[in-house]
């Protein structure tokens, strides 16, 4: 599913690094992440999508993985636009990666749709994740 | 932390949210309208959402919250407003917003709450619409 980013096309032309420490960074994350998708001309629909799966994942990163970094950049590939957002943290990483997909499961409080339902609103999503490693998401919204 | 106002309009409580909202901000809005439900003897709430450039799971569970406190608290809840792309985006992360009641605008959301509340005791004028 996940589409290597690594062809000699070009790649992204900078990259916003924000800090996720508090509930006010998840919203900063949010109109970050909207501005870049307005630049790279996502639809109103593909643009509230990718701007919901964030503020999921910011979420996440700030609530699980207590605090990190969100990253975000316009990418192209083969012709083709889209932006790209990285959540990282060193939080005590997820045990289960299947389980942590599956709806309506949550280890917390949450409605368990935080990384299920921002996996359904983006064309490519990646975790990297293991006990102690802390995590890593990385989704992407291709304009259409 | 900002807070989001509520006006008492009759028997109705209107909260329109035009800003983008901080997982605090919601939380704190949910329990302020608990509050203001209780102290004003409000039979109805109408939030409106118009302005909100995304739900995601938190504010859609704020929202879920809310009507169902309102709903114990002898309050019928009405969302209006929600944006298309907004309506799209919640229902493929998988929010349905179970036992919300909503409604386009805020004048077919006074029309639905008088309807619902009878129209006894409610200074809001939307005949015409509750006809339509």
């Amino acid at each position: 599913m996940w589409k290597s980013m690594t062809s000699p096309t070009s790649e992204s032309e900078a990259t916003l690094t924000l800090a996720i420490v508090n509930d006010g960074d998840v919203v900063r994350g949010r109109q970050a992440v909207r501005d870049l998708a307005v630049s790279a001309k996502l639809s109103l629909v593909d643009q509230t999508k990718l701007v919901t799966a964030t503020s999921e994942l910011a979420r996440n990163t700030l609530v699980y993985g207590g605090g990190g970094e969100l990253r975000a950049s316009i990418v192209s590939e083969g012709g083709r636009q889209g932006v790209e957002v990285e959540f990282i943290d060193d939080g005590p990483g997820i045990p289960d990666l299947d389980l942590a997909l599956t709806d309506g499961w949550t280890s917390g409080s949450g409605l368990g749709l935080g990384l299920s339902g921002a996996k359904r609103l983006v064309e490519d999503f990646e975790v990297d994740s293991a006990p102690g490693r802390g995590t890593r998401v990385r989704i992407v919204k291709w304009k259409r | 932390m900002d807070r989001i106002p509520i006006l008492r309009i009759g028997d109705v409580l209107l909260v329109s949210i035009q800003i983008d909202l901080q997982d605090q901000t919601a939380l704190a809005l949910q329990d302020d309208l608990s509050s203001k439900i209780v102290e004003t003897g409000a039979k109805g709430v109408l939030i409106d959402i118009s302005a909100l450039e995304i739900v995601d799971s938190f504010i859609g569970r704020m929202i879920s919250t809310t009507a169902a406190v309102s709903r114990v608290l002898d309050a019928e809840t009405v969302v209006v407003g929600m944006q298309p792309a907004v309506a799209i985006t919640l229902v493929e992360l998988g929010l349905t917003l179970d036992g919300v009641r909503t409604a386009l605008d805020v004048d077919r959301g006074l029309a639905l709450l008088s309807s619902a509340l009878g129209k006894a005791g409610s200074d809001v004028e939307v005949d015409d619409l509750a006809h339509e």
